[in-house]
């Protein structure tokens, strides 16, 4: 039994032994420049869909710290669905700043890890969230169903389409949403909103594992005539696939999806870039990398910028977790735990 | 089937088995069920990567390829396959030899352990992996006192990949010196000659073939390894993002031109290795 494993275990350490020697003489060489006072290089890890977004902001800030400090500095990316890569730091990933869209899977690095600090959400301005989006309908060119708002949802006629809850956080926003406007309609009756959500989940024709195979389904096997996600998503599907195939529709009001950020702490001043760290995230708040935000859908707290992209961003009432839900924490564990109202409503059916 | 089946017993049971061989009608239907489904399920989706790469024309596929993190991407799965593929050739010589030259207690084991990374789906062994090097992981805390990181690197990335493809070159010799026996060492000992010679002169050439065609499917699979690079990776743009990361990325971020171009690439590098393993056969 031992005699593969120690076989395999020897030749990889001897060769570990090599490469990480390699690699570590290749990490001492390129950061640092002479006389600086951080490295050269930070890691920013973020969710699986803000290429675009980030391969545009990066640049910007990268010449602005230059000709700030006349230091160059690299901001590397790492992209991926946020629970594995906040799962990927805790296990040693060398991220110094998330950006996340995910609140809890920012909290997590301090529940499981101790990474970074519990009041994390008051380091940045707006709960250290630069910029936020809400779940929003995209329907099919001159809208035939005539879809306006969460009530549509529940006809007979209408087929929805959005990923599985119990999978994807992005469908989990579009559950909370949908049943902060139940709770709203029914005056706070827990009972008839989780009915009215089973209603919507009754119209729902496949549920996909993630936000990206409901895209498919919606845009490539054209079934449904709604697909709920992001707004930010909704305007980057239009984009991608045809401003004239589609139509954005946003409801009367929706769950303010926070986009949170945060020095990893421990990471951070193990390297040295605490500096340089905040100041990527401070940047994020500039005007100049508020525009840039804007100009990809997202909804930026700058009013003034706001105003500029008005058509892309129509009045919605926006409520929060903590408002309607309680936190979370509470979230967790009366919606999102096994036999909670989630399951009850999306089970039922 | 069906046409042969008509006259079963007819003309007795040699005609019926010719019939069912060689009849024109049978030959037609086989060969054309074989090349439909070849066509439908194997030709078409690979054309269909080469033409969505090229929907918006020549310029934009060189443009998604010469980006800078998809050369990266394309280089650094290349440098996987070279480190990767030469380590499981010394562990398969090694494994196929003691296995197929010595008897022993546990062997049958051995053989079982080898065909391991075979039936264990690679995400296992990616989170594995991250359990046992990982900073919360077994050896997390041992590592980190000497500053040594593994995961979430190219060194994780080649550790990741060797695993899953350890059995390729070492299951690859074993059948072959299986066939093989033992007699020609046997001879070459006999005469005098010293192991090391044996092994160089006897061993060596006689598995050739199967060490090549062991390390052309070990180093496809290289190249194409997701699933337990994925979880080990950590996908950082530019230094721990290979190819096959790089076409899901694209794809999720809806480039479709940009993932369709990585796809391709992959797809040539693999087509490169066919024909390689090809040209060795016509060669053999």
């Amino acid at each position: 039994m031992s005699l593969r494993n120690l076989a395999r275990l020897g030749l990889a350490a001897l060769f570990l032994t090599g490469l990480v020697a390699g690699g570590v003489k290749a990490n001492a060489a390129d950061p640092a420049a002479p006389g600086s006072q951080g490295p050269g290089e930070i890691l920013n890890v973020t969710y699986d869909v803000g290429r675009e977004l980030f391969g545009e902001l990066n640049p910007v800030f990268q010449k602005a710290w230059q000709e700030k400090t006349s230091q160059p500095i690299t901001v590397n990316q790492s992209f991926g669905g946020t629970s594995k890569q906040a799962r990927s730091i805790l296990e040693g990933l060398q991220a110094d700043t998330v950006t996340f869209n995910q609140v809890t899977d920012v909290q997590i690095l301090h529940d499981k890890g101790g990474l970074i600090a519990a009041d994390w959400q008051s380091k940045f301005p707006n709960k250290s969230s630069p910029f936020y989006s809400l779940p929003s309908f995209l329907v099919r060119a001159g809208n035939p169903k005539n879809i306006r708002d969460w009530d549509d949802l529940i006809r007979d006629d209408v087929k929805v389409i959005f990923p599985n809850p119990k999978t994807s956080g992005n469908a989990r926003y579009t559950y909370l949403a949908a049943t902060a406007y139940a709770l709203r309609k029914f005056d706070g009756d827990q009972a008839k909103a989780t009915e009215f959500v089973q209603k919507i989940f009754l119209n729902v024709p496949v549920f996909d594992a993630g936000g990206r195979a409901s895209t498919t389904t919606f845009v490539e096997r054209e079934i449904g005539d709604v697909l709920i996600t992001f707004e930010a998503e909704v305007q980057g599907i239009r984009k991608e696939f045809g401003l004239d195939k589609y139509d954005a529709v946003t409801p009367s009001l929706s769950l303010l999806a926070e986009f949170p950020v945060a020095v990893v702490d421990q990471v951070a001043d193990k390297r040295g870039s605490r500096a340089v760290a905040t100041a990527y995230l401070d940047f994020l708040y500039s005007k100049a990398a508020q525009e840039i935000i804007a100009a990809h859908a997202y909804r930026v707290n700058d009013a003034a910028i706001l105003a500029t992209h008005a058509t892309n961003f129509p009045p919605v009432e926006l409520v929060t977790v903590e408002d309607v839900f309680g936190g979370w924490d509470k979230v967790a564990a009366e919606h999102f735990a096994s036999g909670g109202l989630l399951d009850q409503a999306f089970v039922n059916q | 089937m069906a046409a042969a089946g008509a006259t079963p017993g007819a003309h007795g049971a040699a005609p019926y088995r010719r019939r069912v061989a060689q009849g024109p009608l049978a030959r037609t239907v086989l060969i054309g069920l074989a090349g439909i489904v070849a066509v439908l399920f194997l030709l078409l989706p690979v054309i269909v990567i080469f033409v969505e790469a090229l929907s918006l024309g020549v310029g934009a596929y060189v443009e998604a390829v010469i980006e800078p993190s998809t050369l990266h991407a394309v280089w650094l799965t290349l440098l996987t396959a070279l480190v990767v593929v030469p380590v499981n050739v010394v562990f398969g010589i090694a494994a196929a030899w003691c296995i197929t030259r010595f008897e022993f207690k546990g062997k049958k084991l051995l053989i079982t352990l080898i065909e391991i990374p075979f039936s264990v789906s690679p995400i296992v062994a990616g989170i594995s992996y991250l359990f046992f090097y990982g900073s919360q992981g077994l050896l997390g805390p041992v590592l980190a006192a000497y500053d040594i990181r593994i995961m979430f690197s190219v060194p994780a990335i080649m550790l990741a990949s060797m695993f899953v493809t350890s059995p390729f070159v070492a299951r690859e010799l074993i059948a072959t010196m299986q066939v093989q026996g033992n007699e020609y060492e046997e001879a070459a000992l006999s005469l005098g000659a010293s192991g090391f010679k044996t092994f160089l002169k006897v061993t060596l050439p006689n598995m050739k073939w199967g060490l090549l065609y062991g390390a052309l499917l070990c180093n496809a699979r290289v190249m194409g390894e997701f699933g337990a690079v994925s979880v080990v990776s950590g996908s950082i743009r530019g230094q721990t993002n290979t190819l096959p990361l790089q076409i899901e990325l694209l794809f999720n971020d809806y480039s479709a031109v940009g993932a369709f171009a990585a796809a391709s690439l992959l797809t040539l590098l693999a087509v490169f290795s066919l024909l390689a393993k090809a040209w060795l056969e016509r060669r053999r």
